[in-house]
């Protein structure tokens, strides 16, 4: 049986960041939530997902809104167990087990709350594998669960709960409802039955941002490079490295939106490459062509030490590598293409998997 | 800029002092902002020691009475000393307005133990604070404020009041801290952070917290600083140093203690500024272990946007920004394999250790020797370095120095810069993305002169929601809270002028939140 304690959060909030891919919220807050909770409830055990039985529910819970009231108006900790208990009432169930639905940022964390205080197990897997923006884009979307009921609740007490005939429409009025309650919500969302589970989610996801965690921290303690790591840990490409020379930023219906141009330096050396991206990362173009594009994760990291860099962070002169992760095979699906490809985020180029 | 028309200029002399890790420089000026006489003195462990000692020095330099000294300026490391060292903090009740929101994270919980052991005996989260379009979040009780101000009642010397989303409406805080005062009295200072920091409440918090525990430290060194000058026979009115270039009054100071930390640093940008006749440029400090390197824009230092750690803990509120590489004077030279200099350095040691001044140790100062970059000590110690060995360590400075502007500055254009400090016979004639360099003269006490020149300011930091008040209204408000604070810190409000008006859209907020950054300076107030 695998315990998480308060390390094995720093070295998961910090691989969470990596699958973030520049987006997701920054984990920092949620590892402080955690590490509260777990310090005054003990540690957590992680549940692989082949362990869930079959007939049992396991209830995912997250935080959604923006990410700069979250770091002002702190959660009390006790909202997001109000969603998780008013979803157990509506389905008549016990669940076994909570989970995070995006393990990229600070939704990794957030569970681990709910698991500390409740005395529950968390479960090793997630619905992205990664970073996005909308509630709709998880891998259970592709296998048909339902987002509703879904519950969000405040710090003020007030409960909402969901019914939606389909996961767009889940995203659209729980948006609603989360700007109301503050731009802050805690929500329960997305209740699975093992069975199900197992074939919807993406297995191992907390694993690897422990792994990703501990690479980092290990390579910096052992002045090991950390990019080559990273690398081959994730089964990704070193895409370039280079020089922040510009970021543009603009926002758009909501979303910090922008792109950022790169120098190409040593090996990379004339080339010209930029990233666009809306919170997360999502096309990295090298001399004008694509190159990558999500799904697949781009993930801008420190030259030197390895550690990623959100959006928000990103300014010139910023000495970088980014690195192309393969996402979820579901997510290569022309069903999964459609919920997230690039066309999705108004881009008319096709995707072409990072290994071709 | 001229101080007083009604006092013969030749009689109108400031001083100005700054004190740095090595040395604690002062000096005179005229009224026409010309150096009468300067000096560098060693920094005592004591601060005041070092400043007492510079002042008797500087003076006796000038040849002027001491009553020709209307205008005192201090830039001073006593607060930054006092967290770094853990000494002098008092005991500070923090109170969060918040509840039932924010208890997942309690107050300090990210401090080193030690120092939350010694800052923060009690800490409350009481119901109040404010949602980010400025509506109340929970109704403040005035009953629960009164209760938890009585349990801290002779267990603290001051109060931190930090409440949700202050930095939007304020008006809880303000509440607070006239029900804490009608419990506690007018003796134990409250400290407001919707008056310090920015949004992200920990480190707002974290920031508050620090200025309470660090106004009786104030008390002290400026008492000292007064009693020396009076005891001098000076009768100048003193000012300090704040971090953003600027001067605050006395009273201004015991409020906001904290407005002190790397203001010797700004000091320096300041200074620059003054002697190079440059509104944009790239100052660079050499020192004796680190280079800063620091931006000057619009005439002042440029502010960090990022959090800053002080004493390993998170802040928020506003620093310069700067870059810090171990690189200096004193650093020492490598030569096994490619020759590299610093990150370590034989620091204050310096004129014992280099082999210039005598030692056994090859420092970068002995390579500025050696190349005839530089006259100091006994030259004939360093003809045994061969002459690759000093060219390659010095071209290696440059590479640090270059790559080091480069990662600070904003745009590829190339920038002029301007050192300052002893140590900037290490730079060399021409440097990558460089314009030009400019050493002008007294750049060696530029920080002391940039706060003798300095004016008095007034920021201000806020988020405004835009559905009741437009635009043009929110921009307004700020100008006129900016020229305000300008005031109470002791500038004359006729000659404020707005030097900065900043605005910054919050993303993912419906309703149009802004975040506002003015900035207001003005000459002393005669």
């Amino acid at each position: 049986m695998t315990l998480l304690d308060l390390e094995a959060l720093d070295e998961i909030a910090l691989g969470a960041t990596v699958l973030g891919t520049g987006g997701g919220g920054d984990p920092t807050l949620g590892k402080l939530m955690a590490q509260q909770a777990v310090a005054r409830h003990g540690p957590i055990q992680l549940l692989p997902l082949d362990e869930v039985p079959d007939e049992e529910w396991i209830i995912p819970t997250a935080m959604m809104g923006a990410p700069t009231v979250l770091v002002e108006k702190i959660p009390s900790g006790t909202e997001v167990l109000d969603a998780f208990r008013m979803l157990e009432r509506r389905l008549h169930c016990r669940a076994v087990a909570t989970l995070s639905i995006e393990a990229g940022g600070v939704n990794s964390m957030i569970p681990m709350v709910v698991a500390a205080s409740l005395g529950l197990p968390i479960v090793d897997a997630d619905g992205m594998g990664r970073a996005f923006p909308e509630i709709q884009m998880v891998t259970p979307t592709l296998h048909g669960v339902s987002a509703t009921p879904m519950a969000l609740a405040d710090e003020k007490g007030n409960q909402v709960l969901l019914e939606t005939p389909d996961n767009f429409w889940t995203e659209r009025l729980s948006r609603a409802v989360t700007i109301q309650m503050g731009c802050s919500a805690n929500i329960a969302l997305y209740a699975m039955q093992g069975a199900i589970a197992k074939r919807a989610l993406v297995k191992g996801t907390l694993s690897l941002a422990r792994d990703i965690g501990h690479t980092l921290q290990t390579c910096r303690e052992h002045k090991r490079d950390p990019i080559e790591a990273l690398t081959a840990l994730l089964h990704g490409r070193r895409l370039c490295e280079g020089k922040i020379t510009d970021v543009r930023r603009r926002t758009e219906r909501g979303f910090a939106r922008g792109e950022m141009d790169i120098a190409g330096t040593g090996r990379d050396s004339g080339t010209q490459c930029k990233i666009s991206f809306q919170n997360e990362n999502l096309i990295f173009w090298r001399d004008g062509q694509p190159e990558v594009t999500v799904p697949d994760l781009i993930t801008v990291v420190d030259e030197q030490t390895g550690l990623p860099i959100t959006t928000e962070a990103l300014k010139y002169g910023l000495r970088v590598v980014v690195l192309g992760l393969p996402c979820h095979p579901k997510w290569r699906t022309p069903e999964g293409l459609a919920l997230v490809g690039p066309r999705y985020f108004g881009y008319e180029i096709d995707y072409v998997p990072l290994e071709q | 800029m001229s101080l007083s028309n009604s006092e013969p200029a030749a009689r109108t002399f400031r001083l100005g002092i700054d004190v740095g890790g090595t040395n604690t420089d002062a000096v005179i000026l005229d009224a026409s902002d010309q150096v009468i006489a300067s000096v560098k003195s060693p920094t005592t462990p004591d601060v005041s020691t070092g400043i007492v000692n510079a002042l008797h020095a500087v003076l006796a330099a000038s040849g002027l009475p001491p009553t020709a000294i209307r205008y005192a300026m201090l830039g001073t490391t006593h607060c930054t000393n006092a967290i770094v060292t853990r000494r002098g903090l008092s005991p500070v009740g923090v109170l969060r307005l918040g509840a039932p929101a924010t208890l997942a994270v309690e107050p300090l919980l990210t401090w080193p133990r030690d120092l939350r052991q010694m800052v923060c005996p009690q800490s409350f989260i009481v119901r109040g604070g404010h949602e980010y379009n400025g509506e109340p979040l929970a109704v403040l009780d005035p009953q629960e404020i009164r209760k938890a101000a009585q349990q801290l009642k002779g267990q603290v010397r001051a109060v931190a009041v930090t409440g949700v989303f202050s930095p939007v409406n304020p008006d809880h805080e303000l509440r607070v801290r006239d029900l804490v005062r009608d419990e506690l009295g007018e003796d134990v200072p409250i400290s407001l952070s919707s008056e310090i920091g920015s949004v992200s409440l920990l480190e707002r918090e974290n920031a508050t917290v620090l200025n309470a525990a660090l106004i009786a430290v104030a008390r002290t060194a400026i008492e000292g600083f007064e009693r020396a000058i009076r005891q001098l026979q000076i009768p100048a009115t003193l000012f300090l140093g704040q971090n953003d270039g600027s001067l605050m009054s006395v009273d201004y100071a015991l409020q906001y203690p904290i407005f002190t930390i790397a203001s010797g640093p700004a000091n320096s940008i300041r200074g620059a500024a003054y002697l190079s006749q440059l509104g944009e440029a790239i100052v660079i400090d050499i020192g004796g272990t680190t280079t800063d390197i620091g931006i000057l824009h619009k005439g002042f230092p440029r502010e960090s946007a990022v959090a800053v750690e002080i004493g390993g803990v998170r802040t928020n509120f506003r620093m310069p920004d700067l870059l810090s590489i171990g690189l200096g004077g004193g650093s020492r030279v490598h030569q096994n394999g490619e020759i590299r200099v610093g990150p370590d350095s034989v620091g204050y040691r310096l004129t014992e250790e280099a082999r210039v001044f005598g030692g056994q140790q090859l420092t970068a100062t002995d390579l500025a020797v050696a190349t005839g970059r530089a006259q100091l000590g006994d030259p004939s110690r360093v003809q045994s370095v061969p002459a690759a060995v000093a060219e390659e360590g010095l071209a290696y400075i440059g590479r640090c120095l270059e790559d080091s502007i480069d990662r600070i500055k904003l745009s590829a254009d190339p920038v002029p810069v301007v050192p300052v400090g002893g140590g900037s016979l290490l730079l060399p004639e021409q440097l990558r993305g460089v314009s030009e360099i400019i050493r002008p003269p007294h750049h060696e006490v530029a920080n002391a002169i940039g706060v003798a020149i300095a004016q008095v300011s007034g920021t201000i930091d806020r988020v405004f929601a835009l559905e009741t008040m437009s635009r043009t209204q929110v921009l307004d408000e700020a100008v006129r809270l900016a020229r305000e604070r300008a005031c109470a810190a002791g500038a004359d409000a006729e000659s404020v002028e707005i030097l900065d008006l900043e605005e910054i859209p919050l993303a993912y907020l419906p309703g149009n939140a802004v975040r506002i950054k003015a900035k207001a300076a003005g000459a002393l107030k005669r």
